[in-house]
């Protein structure tokens, strides 16, 4: 029987990390541009769900997978759009708003789900991403199978968290959106429209947190359930403060968070049944708060998070 | 006079309301130019940048610059006509770099780089052509005030502004930023640019400016070359009447109220020595950031000397908590009226009770008596001249002048044995401050022992009867204040007690 240990050893863990990995990636880099001009978007839940269950609806109904995919990041565009309508120029509660998100683009998602395909004892599936193995560089020992077997949508996610990171600290649009996010009577004398900026900002970030929905319905599985997102949602929350905002940190805190459960799952059978299950479940989210406790007081909180924005006013 | 006019303002006219703020004023300003414009808080000086620079859209009038005329209410195109503005509050992303706040919205959104070497070069020259020394990388929320309005003049310079308008740039400086903020400007002035700035400070008007225009109730009263004129003849354009800040007569105190021996608070305050006598002001005179803010929670009950002990009539003071001091007598004016002063949400009648709620005649049974509250309030608002606002309206409502007469009424109705004043003047108007002094110098005369922490020389010469200075936590010894100009109080500021004895 294998030691408890030797469970690190094995491409398989690694693979599985980074595949369990994408949707938090998508999902916390979504919430951290977001964040980054200023927004709490806590509709995070409803638009994963939401994009899961659109995105897999266009496959099931002859799509294409990456049709899927954009068709999931045009859904979460549209709640963003909702999202930002209400908090930015309305500046409404940024927390109400977010959780009446949540609650509409779930059950709405259920609902649609239920319109179209009828009840039946196994639910329906489609063919979803296949693993793409990188030439060369997944024939290398153990790292090849860990690294470089994923499927498309997670090198996407990788190289999607590397670009953010470059833009929020190189460019001009990356600037205007840190700047708008700590001051946005700041940006307003330099010239720069807070309210477009955090209006895109939603925009774009919801898009991602569809996107990260739609992988778990089109490359992790291949059917819809509603309940299906299980708190990834507020994961991605979570480590937007573990990541103090940093989206080259949120990805390596999407990769712990994904080891822990990774980790946990393979635990389960190495220990076998003499603890409950239930426990185990539990690790990611106990160790997440506890990296949160360490992480958390040095994070650098956008001065103006969550604070409206109105013309004329201080 | 050749010298091209690069900025002018005709007949603006700006409404608020019943409210006229500007009526009809006609400005012009030189290349080269250090322009003041004074006048009292209220009379329009801010409401006319503003439409200068285009947050506002003025309802008759045009704005000429460099012979075009700018449309209303654009901000950019202000920035692009080479306006620049540095508000009172300053528009900065703490969070940020220098660098960051200068070149945001620079470039066009869509660029791939933020071309943050060449904006690094160029910053670097314009700090050395203007004497604003800046660290091009240090997050802003880590600098001093005054490096911070140098970031925001900076950011002006950098889009090529050739005319500044300052918001009452001092308001939030210590005395020597000022000073250095307005040799800096005339060093601006002399490389061709031209300035305005806004102010109600008459000396520092009359030591900075070129010229000078006066602005009361929303029109321009008079305009005058700063060498040709006086302080007394500006305060009065400006307030309309004479204004005379009281008089300090002098009287014997009585015995000591509060005593300081030998306190030690933490690593802020060492080795602190004072009294206070009942009938008597002692000026503490330092710098800010200098031991002031603990000094007052000291007195305040909000900090515990780590050693050395405080006498309150001559026993040893309770244990330390603001109620306690607040039953003792123990009266205060806060140094930030908007942070520990007043809540500004909150209705006048409520801030002025908010020390006091728990007293029987203010609460019973665990509900607070409202009508006796407003009663109390309306009485403040009375006695102390307390305008812009009935008891019911948010205290924020108030101007600064009046939101302090309140604080100040709402201690000095209870007669206070002892009256803590931290920069009880600071950022108000000629009328408001003389009325404070009037206040302060009263409650002297009725035997409260007063504490008056101020870094203004003025203030403390005309209302103390002894002067420490505080030095990085320290205190001098005291000295009465007819023995005290301003030549040995800056020697004592400046650390060296014994050359200025």
């Amino acid at each position: 029987m294998m030691d408890a240990l030797d469970i690190f050893a094995s491409a398989g863990l690694w693979a599985a990390v980074l595949r369990i990995a994408t949707p938090l990636i998508f999902g916390t880099l979504g919430a951290l541009i977001s964040e980054r001009a200023g927004v709490l978007n806590l509709g995070i839940e409803g638009i994963m769900t939401f994009g899961a269950m659109i995105g897999w609806m266009t496959v099931y109904h002859g799509g294409d997978l990456w049709l899927g995919l954009a068709v999931a990041a045009l859904s979460g565009a549209v709640f963003g759009l909702l999202h930002a309508a209400l908090t930015v120029p309305l500046g409404l509660s940024q927390h109400v708003t977010g959780l009446g998100i949540t609650l509409f683009a779930s059950s709405l998602s259920y609902f649609i789900f239920r319109l179209a395909i009828p009840v039946s004892g196994s639910p329906p599936t489609i063919v979803p991403f296949q693993v793409i193995k990188i030439p060369v560089l997944s024939d290398l020992p153990f790292l090849g199978e860990a690294v470089f077997s994923q499927t498309a949508p997670t090198y996407l996610a990788i190289a999607l968290a590397l670009v953010i990171a470059y833009a929020l600290a190189r460019t001009p649009l990356g600037l205007a959106i840190r700047i708008v996010g700590e001051n946005p009577h700041a940006a307003e004398a330099q010239g720069i429209d807070p309210i477009r900026v955090r209006i895109g900002a939603v925009v774009f970030g919801s898009a991602l947190m569809a996107m990260g929905g739609a992988f778990l319905t089109l490359a992790a599985f291949n059917s819809f359930f509603p309940t299906m997102v299980q708190g990834r949602g507020w994961v991605c929350i979570a480590l937007v403060v573990f990541a103090s905002w940093r989206p080259e940190r949120a990805l390596g805190g999407a990769l712990l968070f994904a080891l822990f459960d990774a980790y946990q799952l393979r635990l389960q059978h190495v220990v076998g049944k003499a603890i409950p299950y239930q426990l185990f479940l539990m690790i990611p989210y106990i160790m997440s708060i506890l990296a949160l406790l360490v992480m958390a007081r040095r994070a650098r909180v956008p001065q103006a998070l969550m604070q409206p924005f109105r013309r004329g006013e201080r | 006079m050749n010298v091209p006019v690069v900025l002018r303002l005709e007949g603006i006219t700006k409404r608020f309301g019943a409210l006229t703020a500007n009526d009809d004023i006609t400005l012009e300003l030189r290349q080269g130019e250090l322009l003041a414009l004074l006048g009292e808080n209220g009379a329009g000086k801010t409401t006319l940048m503003n439409i200068l620079f285009g947050h506002y859209t003025a309802d008759a009038g045009r704005v000429i610059a460099f012979s075009r005329e700018l449309p209303p209410g654009k901000p950019r195109a202000a920035i692009e006509a080479g306006i620049g503005m540095v508000h009172q509050h300053f528009a900065l992303a703490a969070n940020l770099t220098v660098l960051e706040n200068v070149i945001a919205g620079t470039r066009p959104l869509g660029a791939l780089g933020l071309g943050s070497a060449a904006a690094r070069t160029r910053l670097a020259a314009l700090s050395a052509k203007f004497g604003l020394a800046v660290h091009p990388d240090a997050r802003v929320g880590d600098l001093s005030v005054g490096e911070r309005q140098r970031v925001e003049i900076l950011k002006s310079l950098y889009r090529d502004a050739k005319v500044l308008i300052l918001d009452e740039p001092t308001a939030v400086l210590t005395h020597q930023e000022a000073e250095q903020l307005y040799r800096t400007l005339r060093g601006m002035a002399e490389l061709g640019l031209s300035i305005i700035f806004i102010s109600h400070k008459l000396h520092e008007v009359l030591a900075a400016a070129d010229r000078v225009t006066v602005l009361r109730g929303g029109k321009v009263v008079a305009e005058r070359r700063a060498s040709e004129t006086t302080k007394d003849e500006l305060a009065e354009l400006m307030v309309g009447r004479r204004v005379a800040r009281p008089h300090r007569e002098s009287q014997a105190p009585g015995a000591i109220a509060l005593r300081a021996s030998g306190i030690d608070v933490g690593t802020t305050l060492k080795a602190i020595d004072f009294e206070v006598r009942a009938g008597e002001t002692l000026g503490i005179i330092g710098v800010s950031g200098n031991g002031q803010h603990t000094l007052v929670r000291l007195v305040s009950g909000l900090e515990r000397p780590t050693a050395g002990q405080l006498e309150l009539y001559g026993a040893p003071a309770p244990r330390p908590s603001p109620r306690g001091f607040v039953a003792a007598g123990i009266g205060r004016i806060p140094e930030d009226r908007h942070a520990d002063g007043a809540v500004g949400e909150m209705a006048v009648w409520e801030n002025a009770v908010l020390e006091r709620v728990r007293e029987p005649r203010f609460s019973a049974g665990g509900l607070v008596r409202r009508a006796a509250g407003r009663a109390f309030a309306r009485e403040i608002i009375e006695r102390f001249d307390v305008r812009g606002g009935s008891e019911d309206s948010p205290i924020r409502l108030l101007s600064g002048g009046n939101m302090q007469k309140l604080i100040l009424g709402r201690n000095l109705a209870e007669s206070p044995r002892i009256l803590i004043a931290a920069q009880p003047t600071r950022g108000l108007d000629e009328g408001a401050v003389a009325a404070v002094h009037g206040e302060i110098l009263a409650a002297r005369r009725a035997g409260t022992a007063v504490l008056l922490i101020s870094e203004d020389l003025d203030e403390i010469l005309a209302l103390a009867d002894r002067v420490q200075a505080i030095v990085k936590g320290r205190l001098s010894p005291a000295i009465p204040v007819e023995q005290a100009d301003p030549r040995r109080l800056g020697l004592m500021m400046a650390g060296s007690w014994e050359d200025a004895a």
